[in-house]
């Protein structure tokens, strides 16, 4: 208060001051004079003058509250209203009998505002112990984002945990509904249906291809918030949440396990580094099953082991080898050069190729073009090529997809090699005639085998069920029946593949046995191939199966590759209720069976009972 | 006489309108409430569904079953002797 005088005296500025001086001048010299002026004038200019500044003031609290209200409004707006998103599901996938194989299911999320937690930086410690992080390295992470409003504690964990971290009640700390994946056949769907990132983005398989149809859209409501976040009030809807859509593939999750452990055991038995099977519905051109080794579990992928992410059968290519013949011989078989009578001399189990041989594993002598075909002779598919002009054996096999993708929409399927004539040396087209010089995927085998076995009509393969991409005529069914015929006859007495037969169906298969292209030469490690189509009168499935580099025992196509393809389709044809084509085969073994126990029992009929019953008490004994 | 009427009613009918669009908003909101509260409800039974469904299907995974039926309960696939071929 003692300070208001001189304050004042400030404010009068210099002008109090001359005033002051002219005074004490005025009474050393003149006598005193009233100085005259208007008071009423004056009051009347401070009146107004305070009156007009009132008047301003009112005029911009109108301009702002009632005119130009906008903007403050808005700002008030923001300091509370918020628009948050609605999450929501992302689309289940099923088998072609709705057996869930990938859904989503709530997980939470925590997470904090590190503004709040820095205030209560000793409650860090309590925090970083609920999460099950060394403190340091949480104090050094809420440090570094102190001046933001949001930072991820710990992602994806079970509800029941992140209550109990909720459950200490720290300032600062929410949790967040998110969605994981989770798929519950493992290992083997792993490489169809691929997998999603943390953001529920599709990475992989058919996770990714179907994005777009299995993401769902996420909605976005307008709320009343307070201060620390907390929602007051729901106040408009503004973009509801679209679920995604659920996908049905066509895979049938029997026959696709099927498929996976008959691979699995087929690897560990013959000590193969990888392999990939490939089941196709002939009719439909749906891919039933299709498997892969090695795996990986979809449900904790890891950054490491890439390697098995691959999905082999469509991205890895491979030279066909003896699956190629059928091909070849139903393309001289069109163009006319040859007659299922046609007769080729293979003595003495090789032929010269430019400065190399075309040999066999044996001296067949005279065969047949079926011959040819059962035998698995390279010379005969040698001789039957030469026949060929390089141009129709080419356009041949280019129309059954070889070189070009078979557009199952399958992300990162490759289109395979195959050159065209004019990049031929002299001795391409007779190693392409029993599968060298070019590369294919196991599906396209499939698909190949699956177009002989409709009738020459191709249809490209798919994984959705229910989609029937159009066919197309590629070879005449008189000619495809023909080659099915001489199929047939690989897995009969005398064939190279006597393992792929199954009692009570006639199958039709080639087998492939190729040595790997290494280093612009061919090593010694091989791949074993088995093709197939079951049952031959009415053909339900194609399947391929391909077995790299066995390194136990055999590594014959015949012998690694046939048996995986026969405890397959034994299964699928049970499951799918195919009715035997071959039942008198099945008749007479039975008949040979029951002979033979009637011989070795004897008159006593207990006998025969006995061991049957023997194992029915002891249900633990191992099998 | 009758302008006076006019303006009377005009005012009546402002002031009815006004608590009209009152009652409109807040019957807005309430609804907006209801509706928010029934599709989270939706959304839990959904999930609910869907986490049933996983494990549901956990339980019916393929290995587990083949390693159940093999060695829990003794089972396993009749051999060619057990089939009796019947002709149609």
């Amino acid at each position: 208060m003692n300070r208001a005088p001189g304050f004042f005296k400030r404010l009068a500025g210099g002008k109090g001051k001359r005033e002051s001086l002219k005074r004490d001048a005025g009474k050393s010299s003149k006598p005193r004079t009233r100085a005259q002026f208007n008071l009423r004038g004056r009051l009347q200019l401070v009146a107004g003058t305070l009156g007009l500044c009132s008047l301003a003031l009112i005029g911009r609290a109108v301009d702002l509250q009632l005119i130009d209200n906008d903007f403050y409004r808005k700002q008030g707006d923001e300091r509370f209203l918020r628009e948050i998103e609605i999450p929501t599901t992302r689309g289940m996938i099923t088998d072609r009998n709705g057996e869930p194989l990938a859904v989503s299911s709530p997980v939470e999320s925590v997470w904090a505002n590190p503004q709040e937690l820095t205030k209560n930086p000793a409650r860090l410690p309590e925090l970083a112990k609920a999460l099950g992080v060394p403190p340091d390295y949480l104090k050094r992470k809420v440090s570094q984002r102190a001046t933001k409003e949001f930072m991820w504690l710990k992602r994806r964990i079970n509800p029941a945990q992140s209550r109990k971290i909720l459950a200490h009640n720290i300032p600062g700390v929410f949790s967040q509904r998110e969605f994981r994946r989770f798929y519950p056949q493992g290992e083997a769907m792993a490489h169809i249906l691929g997998f999603t990132d943390i953001d529920d983005h599709g990475q992989e398989g058919v996770e990714l291809a179907f994005d777009e149809w299995l993401r769902g859209t996420a909605g976005a409501k307008k709320v009343i918030r307070d201060r620390r976040g907390r929602i007051v009030e729901n106040v408009d809807l503004v973009r509801a949440a679209e679920p995604g859509k659920d996908l049905t593939l066509s895979i049938d999750r029997r026959i696709q396990y099927l498929t996976y452990r008959e691979l699995k055991n087929a690897l560990l038995e013959s000590g193969a580094s990888s392999g990939s099977a490939v089941v196709l519905d002939v009719a439909t051109g749906e891919v039933l099953a299709m498997a892969n080794l090695p795996s990986y579990n979809p449900n904790a992928v890891t950054g490491g082991n890439r390697d098995a992410h691959r999905n082999r059968a469509v991205t890895d290519l491979i030279e066909p080898g003896s699956t190629m013949k059928p091909l070849t011989v139903a393309a001289a078989l069109e163009a006319g050069v040859i007659t299922p009578q046609s007769r080729f001399n293979t003595a003495p189990g090789w032929m010269p190729n430019g400065r190399y041989r075309t040999t066999d594993t044996h001296n067949y002598g005279v065969l047949d073009t079926t011959g040819v075909i059962t035998k698995s002779s390279n010379v005969g598919a040698a001789k039957i090529a030469q026949l060929l002009p390089n141009e129709t054996f080419y356009s041949f096999v280019r129309k059954f997809g070889y070189g070009e993708s078979t557009h199952s929409g399958f992300p990162g399927e490759a289109a395979g090699l195959f050159p065209a004539p004019a990049r031929w040396s002299g001795t391409t087209k007779q190693t392409m005639s029993y599968g060298y010089g070019l590369s294919v995927t196991p599906l396209q085998i499939a698909h190949t085998y699956a177009t002989l076995a409709n009738h020459g009509r191709a249809i490209a393969p798919t994984f959705v069920k229910g989609q029937r991409n159009d066919a197309k005529d590629v070879l005449e069914p008189e000619i495809a029946q023909e080659v099915m015929r001489m199929m047939q006859t690989v897995t009969e007495k005398g064939g190279t593949a006597p393992q792929a037969a199954i009692l009570g169906y006639h199958v039709a298969g080639k087998t492939g046995t190729a040595r790997k292209a290494s280093g612009g030469g061919y090593s010694r490690r091989y791949v074993a191939f088995f093709a197939g189509v079951v049952p031959v009168d009415k053909p339900r499935f194609a399947m391929s199966v391909v077995i790299q580099d066995p390194t136990i025992g055999s590594y014959f196509g015949g012998l690694v590759s046939a048996p995986v393809f026969k405890n397959v389709m034994e299964g699928a044809l049970r499951l799918m209720d195919v009715p035997p084509d071959d039942i008198d085969t099945w008749l007479a073994a039975q008949a040979v069976a029951e002979a033979k126990r009637a011989r070795v029992g004897g008159g006593a009929i207990a006998a025969s009972v006995m061991p049957v019953e023997a194992m029915v008490p002891s249900p633990e004994a191992p099998q | 006489m009758s302008l006076r009427i006019v303006i009377a009613v005009l005012i009546l009918a402002s002031v009815v309108s006004a608590v009209g669009v009152v009652h409109a908003r807040h019957r807005h909101r309430q609804l907006f409430v209801e509706l928010s509260g029934l599709e989270r409800a939706r959304d839990e039974l959904n999930i609910e569904f869907g986490r049933l469904q996983l494990e549901q299907a956990t339980w019916a995974e393929s290995n587990r079953i083949d390693q159940v039926a093999r060695n829990r309960l003794g089972m396993k696939f009749p051999e060619a002797a057990d089939i009796v071929v019947v002709r149609p």
